[in-house]
Order: structure tokens, then sequence, then C-alpha cells
């Protein structure tokens, strides 16, 4: 039996083209030895949960420089929920006010990163949380 | 079986998680293909090949379009390449297919080739099964950007269109063996650059050679140019699905469909064979650290590959073959 692989899907939801971030991550990613489903700019969280389901990932990455997380965030989270897929895990990045961490946290993120944060310590969080689909 | 069943039904839940058990290579996966293999069959499969950045994915984008406005469903696959150092990947083709995500008479699912060598993933062939299965009318599949001889694909689908930009090199290319020979459809992409009508010719030349096409089919070169330019650009793609779909008749029409598909189950059989025999003695040779042994001799030129093969049959598969 060959071994699992984890599957993790890279998107930016709503109206913010600064894909500069999200294409090192999915690099690092790479790097990492994950399979890594880039979907690019400019989508409607219901792409983002399609998309998400059709590819059967383990990770939804988010991330949103645009101030809009508090709704796109979660819209992901709910809409994944209502398709019977919250087994996969939701994060998140970008310029995220401190104030708001705790909010998405408890909108089910499981995950939120803000600048600073090194690529290694991203990796090593997936590594740990992240539990594959067998 | 439950999950046969959701499969047939279309659930695209339970369709990606097989598709993933059969790319993670689990038992149990191998036996709902069992259950779902009778009930295939029935798709139009189509094969997309050509080097990296010739406009596959866009292309493909437009033709699922044209499907979709005659409201045929429509199960697509990604093949994007594996790091051979990583062994992870970044699949990237369903970048330029976002229009149709919420479109749920398309299901798009992107693979990694996980170290296969013919522009596929060794779970296409049964992930082709999985979609046809779902019901998926037309299935269409994009191998990775290939170069000379990534013509794996031949084994898969029915049509193949093989999508070429210009300017890539002279004309001993065009004569060269490989992913020339397996067009069904011949694309020109981007011909609005320079070079177009030199690549054009090369191909005529090239098909002007050929004495006697299966089934008449002699392959239509289209040239597709102005992809910002709505107009145009549909009329060139209306005019390549119209050739796809003549493909698809000349061969029922001439019976030549059993053939293609003749190719596939005997390739299907090869791998079967592969995985029930080859591989689990490989895995006892490995775990038995016979494999390390006989590389210790090799090195010591005590023995050579040959001798120790017949070796293994005699002591594992009566001697034979």
């Amino acid at each position: 039996m060959a071994e699992r692989k984890l599957r993790i899907m890279v998107a930016k939801p709503g109206l913010d083209g600064h894909d500069r971030g999200a294409r090192i991550l999915a690099r690092c990613f790479r790097d990492a030895g994950y399979e890594v489903i880039y979907t690019g700019c400019h989508q409607t969280p219901e792409q983002v949960a399609a998309a998400a389901i059709q590819e059967d990932v383990d990770c939804v990455g988010l991330s949103c420089l645009s101030g809009a997380h508090r709704f796109l965030f979660p819209a992901v989270v709910e809409l994944l929920k209502e398709q019977g897929a919250d087994d996969i895990t939701v994060i998140g990045g970008g310029i995220i006010p401190a104030a708001d961490i705790q909010f998405l946290y408890d909108a089910g993120l499981k995950g939120v990163f803000t600048p600073g944060i090194t690529l290694e310590d991203i990796i090593k969080w997936i590594n740990e949380n992240i539990s594959l689909k067998g | 079986m439950k999950i046969t069943k959701k499969v047939m039904e279309g659930n695209v839940r339970a369709a990606s998680r097989l598709i993933r058990n059969l790319e993670d290579d689990i038992p149990e996966a191998r036996s709902t293909i069992k259950h779902i293999f009778p009930h295939t069959g029935k798709a139009h499969v189509i094969g997309v090949t050509g080097s990296p950045g010739a406009g596959k994915s866009t292309l493909i984008d437009s033709v699922i379009k044209m499907y979709r406005e005659r409201n045929r469903t429509v199960g697509v696959l990604l093949v994007d390449p594996t790091s051979p150092f990583t062994g992870g990947a970044i699949l990237g083709d369903r970048v330029r297919m976002q229009r149709h995500t919420e479109d749920t008479g398309v299901f798009v699912r992107s693979l990694a080739t996980r170290g296969a060598l013919g522009g596929l993933s060794k779970a296409v062939g049964d992930a082709i099964h999985v979609l046809d299965a779902m019901g998926k009318d037309i299935i269409i599949v994009e191998t990775v950007g290939t170069g000379q001889q990534e013509v794996e694909i031949i084994n898969h689908a029915h049509t193949i269109l093989v999508v070429l930009v210009p300017g890539m090199g002279d004309d001993i290319q065009a004569i060269k063996a490989g992913i020339l020979e397996i067009a069904d459809v011949f694309v020109i992409n981007k011909a609005d650059r320079d070079g177009t009508g030199k690549l054009y010719r090369e191909l005529m030349n090239m098909l002007n050679m050929v004495k006697d096409f299966p089934g008449g089919w002699r392959p239509p070169i289209i040239r597709i140019e102005n992809a910002f330019e709505p107009g145009p650009f549909g009329k060139s793609v209306g005019e390549l699905f119209s050739k796809i779909t003549e493909h698809y008749h000349n061969l029922i029409e001439n019976d030549l469909l059993g053939s293609r598909i003749r190719r596939k189950r005997l390739m299907e059989l090869n791998e079967a064979l592969r995985a029930y025999i080859l591989e689990p003695l490989m895995k006892k040779l490995v775990e038995t650290g016979e494999m390390e042994r006989m590389v210790d001799k090799l090195m010591r030129r005590e023995a050579d590959p040959y001798t120790l093969a017949e070796g293994v049959t005699k002591k594992y598969l009566n001697g034979t073959p």
C-alpha cells in the first residue's frame, strides 16, 4: 500500500488579487511533500467549498489581505458544514487584526496565521494538527 | 455496497474519496472498482495533451462550456507532475476552469503523477471508471505538459487532441515518432503568433505521407487564435467541438471504438497482473532481505541480473516463465 498523501487547497476568496503570499505558501507546501490544489484569486466562498469537496482535500488554507476575512472565512466553514464536509479543516491567514483572531476561531477556523509567522511554523502546525483521511 | 451506490447516484464526496483511495492504493478501493466496472463504458473519453503552457486547460474550459450548453454532463481529470525530490505537487489546472466550479453538472478532479512516466497518474484509468459510473456523458483527461513521448493517454481516451503552439522547432520535429502520431485532432493554439503557417504546413506534410487512415479519419488541424476576443475564439472552439464529436461518430460508424477500448482493457489487465503477481513478490524480496543480498552479489560481480531473476522464478514461481 502506498502511503497517504496530504492534500491541501490554497485559495483566495473575495476581491483581493494579492496572491504573492498564497503562491509562496503553495510552493512551500509542495516542498513539504503535500499535494497542493492551487485555485487562485477572486473566488466566492461557494466556489472554494465546491472545489474543496471535488478535490477531497484534508485542509483548506484561505488567504485574505483585503479585510473581508470576518465574512469570507466563516462562510467557507459554514458551506462545508452544510454539505457534510466539516471533516475538512479550514485555516486562514493574511492581514488580520489581533482583535479578530478569536472571532475566527469561534467561527470554526482551526488555525489563524498572521504576518511574522515562519513557513516552518506553518508546516509544523499542519503536520501536527491535520490528520489524514483513512 | 454503499459506496458503489453513492458513486452511481453521482455523489461527489463519495466519488472524490474513492479516487483519493485509488491514488493512495487502498485495497478496499480496488474492490469497489470490481462493483463499479460493470456499470462503465457509456462515456466519451477525450484526452488532451501537449507541451506545458500550450493552453490545454483554457481550451478544456471552453470545451466544457460547449457541452454544458447542450446539457451534457462532464467529468474532468487534470494531471500535474509530482516533484521527484519531495513527492509534493502543485495542481494548478483548475484555476482556468473556475467558472464551472459551482455547476453540479461538472466534476473536476486534479491528480498528481506520483512518479508515473507516461504523462498521467497510475490512478487515471480507474478514476475514469469512477466518473463513468457517476453517469458523466463526457470525460476529459488533461495530461501533464508533455514532451515527445508521453503517450500513455492512448490507452485511455477515445479521442485525442494534441495541442501545439507555433515556434517549437524545425520540421524534423514533425517527422519524429511519438506524440504527433497519436493525434485524432490537432490544435494549433495561439495561432496569432509567428510561425503558425510554418507549423501548419509541416503538419500537413506529415499527414500527406500517411497512406491509410483508419476509418478514413485524417486528423484535422484547427487553428485557434484571439483567446481574449470571445467572438472569433468562440468560433474556433466551436469548430474544435464539432471535430471532436465527428471523430467519435467516425469511430462508432467504422467499428473502431471497440479496438480502442480493447487496448485499454489489455493495459488494465497488465496493470492488474503486475499488482497481483509482481508487486507482492517484489515486496517479499525486499522484506526478506533477498533483494539487498542480490544487489550485494551484483556489486561483487558474483552474478548477473538475469541469473538472479531466473533464481527468483525458480524459487517463487515454480520455474515459470
